[in-house]
């Protein structure tokens, strides 16, 4: 329910430790919370610890169920204020 | 044997020698302090006279004068440190009127204890700011203060320049339908600071983007007598200034989040301390807004300026009582830009 | 930036709320509470309803640590603040929530206590290996997602054997919250606000696990979608309750596979079991007490309980008059309910903690969605 971020480990440094990437950023938190952390996970990152691995499978899935949603349905839909479009 | 016709003081140690109070105090040993430090950075006929006063000619028109302390910390950051930033964040204001910069002038509040080789590092770098940007640093005060009671430095500076005839530019111009246009990536400054200060402990090789201003507001002045308002969205961020510029003028904006363009270490810093990259500060980047006739020629002149080189169309002013800011979100819903709330705390949850 | 970018894609979105509108029942209310702050955040921060059907709505639930706390448990912080060779560590949101008599964490500070905002709870335990003279309490707050943390926070200053760290424990659990909001109707409460579905909480899923909630489907008859964080993710969720309630369906679903799994984060589980014991009752602004819905920490680590270490009272405190965050907490009445709101309230000068905090569904609505309301 908190603020938590997808980052993904670099490299494990000291015990329970390692350095994680968010776009450029490199941070050191803990993966005391995680089985088996190995640079190249994703992980969530919440107050300076890891929570949970991202499951890459599961994520795959989650995106083929968002695009298996018909195109033919967004002719219909516009929504109520502007779309998004840069002038 | 010759007798030397005055006393020939021991030159300051730079490199391992410290501010103390003499050098505050008015006497010999500031005039040395002046002297070996603050003239060879600043070298110009003006300042070299030696009043505490710079006297100088000025060209005809309506003179614009700004003045801003810099209080910040860490005084040596990436792309920067305090002296730079004096420079840069004076001369930019100045350069919002449309002005031609001419000459700043710098008072330096010291600890006592400063290292002189800090001291000298950042009167350097000011010097070859003011030097890039060609304004003159023509006047200066330096006061020493006891331990503890200023950290580490404080500087002001103030500064003027002239606005040539007919150029109109203020807060208070902006005119529904006119387009909003900014320079390039935002939030650079302020993530550069937040991440070398203590306890945040992440590494980036982002640079803070304290630039002077004055060059590309020319060429954009040059291309668009026109323009509305110009202002650089420092302290508070982009959304600071644009909510300003809606009171001055009593109009609103609608912007396109998808168009403002943030660097990704940006977007990551952000999104560890729950910051908005709009309400972070700048040091090197302008808005503008100006009529939409003109705007693909100010964009043009823009782009063509190597401080310009990201510039892009992020909104339009409209007509709106409530002046708000608001902002077609990526996913096309829409929310308000607001000014922060106080201090910038981040979310933990 | 993989895993955050897809999921705040503008076409994406707009695939998943085409569907929304196709598959919701014209005539058909759906009332779907997202308990946790956070989402009711991304609600407002992406202008998630500017996508819905009229007849979808959002109830903001009161999952939001930093609001549910009763005042008298800050005034008992702010106390622990005042007192001589304290550092009182706090993560920033606490910072300004205002407590009795016009206090606040912040305001404390101004006044020389010594008050430092931390990002995590290693950062208080290290203070207190530097500060070796000074007592660091740690004013711990939060859901499920903040406690592992917590814990690990107090084992590590037990095996470093630490004699001047503690931890001031106002952890609360989401399960027990989600119960009291289904039972107010039943219990009588004259404001409670009937409910279709649930979001489910995006992180304190990944810890306890989608399992709690199968009660709610099972006993209340309740659709639950546990939800990732992003736009998206919400978008998702919606439709997923959109389609179980046309269905006649009560599941728990779990839109966040990415990141939740039935069983949940084991090792954080067991962490908060060795340190925490829950206390039989705790009072939660808004919702009154509700049994067995928050933390202790156990006698084991008592001299890691800053309750144990300091003898500072609970004194029970009311909010400010005409405050309304108790029913904007329970979803009962919106933020422009609130006769403050705007007006008197704040982020700049805020009467209750749904204005401080950015998760309080006052703050959200406040710096993202007030122009949906004409100026009073």
């Amino acid at each position: 329910m908190c603020l938590a971020i997808p980052v993904r480990i670099v490299a494990l440094t000291s015990p329970g430790m390692a350095k994680v990437a968010l776009g450029g950023i490199i941070k050191e938190i803990s993966v005391m919370l995680i089985e088996d952390p190995q640079p190249g996970d994703y992980v969530m990152l919440h107050v300076g610890f890891a929570l949970a691995k991202i499951d890459e499978e599961e994520a795959k899935r989650t995106l083929e169920l968002l695009v298996e949603l018909d195109p033919k349905v967004m002719a219909d839909f516009s929504p109520a204020d502007a779309e998004a479009e840069a002038p | 044997m010759n007798a030397p016709s005055r006393i020939a003081m021991r030159r300051l140690d730079l490199t391992t020698g410290r501010i103390d109070l003499t050098h505050g105090a008015g006497g010999r040993a500031m005039q040395q302090l002046i002297g070996e430090v603050f003239r060879p950075a600043f070298d110009n006929p003006i300042l070299a006279r030696g009043d505490d006063h710079g006297l100088f000619d000025v060209p005809a028109g309506r003179m614009a004068m700004s003045t801003d302390s810099f209080v910040v910390s860490p005084l040596f950051f990436p792309g920067g440190n305090i002296g730079s930033l004096a420079v840069h964040g004076t001369v930019n204001d100045v350069a919002m009127s449309g002005a031609r910069v001419l000459y700043l002038s710098a008072g330096f509040v010291i600890e006592e204890g400063f290292p002189l080789a800090d001291l000298q590092r950042i009167v350097q770098s000011m010097g070859d700011a003011a030097h890039a940007a060609g304004v003159t640093i023509v006047a200066g005060d330096t006061k020493v203060v006891e331990h503890g009671k200023a950290d580490g430095l404080f500087i002001n500076t103030a500064g003027v320049g002239i606005a040539p005839p007919g150029i109109e530019i203020s807060g208070d111009r902006a005119r529904p339908g006119d387009i909003i246009l900014i320079s390039g990536t935002m939030g650079d400054h302020g993530i550069a600071i937040m991440a070398h200060r203590a306890g945040l402990e992440f590494e980036t090789t982002l640079e803070s983007d304290s630039a002077a201003l004055n060059g590309l507001v020319a060429a954009m002045v040059g291309a668009v007598p026109g323009i509305r308002v110009l202002r650089d969205p420092t302290r508070g961020g982009l959304a600071a200034a644009l909510n300003e510029i809606c009171h001055q003028s009593g109009v609103g904006m609608f912007l396109h989040e998808a168009a403002v363009p943030v660097k990704p270490d940006v977007i990551g810093a952000c999104e560890l301390l729950g910051l908005d990259p709009l309400n972070v500060a700048n040091e090197g980047k302008l808005l503008a807004v100006a009529p939409a006739a003109y705007a693909g020629r100010l964009l043009d002149a823009m782009r063509d300026h190597p401080l310009g080189r990201d510039a892009v169309a992020i909104g339009e002013v409209t007509a709106d009582p409530s002046r708000f800011v608001r902002m077609a979100t990526r996913i096309g819903g829409e929310r308000i830009v607001d000014w922060l709330a106080g201090e910038q705390l981040p979310r933990i949850c | 930036m993989k895993h955050l970018d897809e999921y705040r894609d503008g076409d994406t979105a707009r695939h998943v709320a085409a569907a929304i509108h196709r598959e919701a029942e014209p005539g058909r209310l759906y009332r779907l509470m997202e308990f946790c702050g956070g989402h009711t955040h991304t609600i407002f921060r992406y202008g998630i309803e500017d996508l819905l059907p009229a007849n979808v709505e959002m109830v903001h639930g009161p999952g939001c640590p930093v609001c549910v706390l009763p005042i008298g448990r800050l005034d008992m912080a702010i106390r622990m603040a005042r007192r001589d060779g304290v550092i009182l560590a706090s993560y920033g949101d606490m910072l300004r929530v205002p407590g009795s008599k016009g206090q606040s964490l912040m305001k404390a500070k101004a006044e020389g206590a010594d008050v430092r905002m931390v990002y995590s709870t290693m950062d208080a335990v290290r203070l207190a290996e530097t500060n070796p003279d000074r007592e660091v309490i740690f004013f711990a707050i939060g859901f499920e997602t903040t406690t592992p943390p917590t814990a690990l926070a107090v084992e590590a200053a037990c095996s470093k054997r630490l004699t001047n760290f503690s931890v001031f424990c106002n952890h609360v659990l989401t399960p027990p919250a989600i119960g009291a909001i289904l039972d107010a109707p039943a219990a009588g409460d004259a404001d409670a606000v009937a409910i279709d579905g649930f979001l489910g909480p995006a992180h304190v899923s990944v810890v306890i696990g989608s399992q709690p909630y199968e009660v709610f489907a099972a006993h209340y008859g309740k659709p639950v979608a546990i939800s990732g964080f992003e736009p998206v993710d919400m978008l998702q969720s919606i439709l997923m309750l959109v389609r179980q309630l046309n269905e006649g369906r009560a599941e728990v679903e779990n839109q966040y596979i990415r990141a939740v799994t039935r069983a949940g984060n084991v090792r954080a589980q067991r962490a908060m079991a060795r340190v925490f014991q829950v206390l039989p009752a705790f009072e939660w602004r808004g919702l009154g007490s509700i049994p067995c819905s928050a933390l202790r920490i156990r006698d084991e680590f008592a001299a890691f309980d800053a309750e144990h270490r300091f003898d500072e009272p609970y004194v029970p405190a009311e909010g400010t008059k005409s405050c309304e965050c108790p029913a904007v907490l329970r979803g009962a009445k919106k933020p422009t309910d609130c006769k403050l709101f705007g007006q008197a309230c704040t982020p700049e000068t805020p009467l209750g903690s749904c204005m401080v905090s950015s998760e309080g569904a006052c703050a959200a609505y406040y710096a993202y969605g007030r122009m949906r309301t004409p100026a009073a």
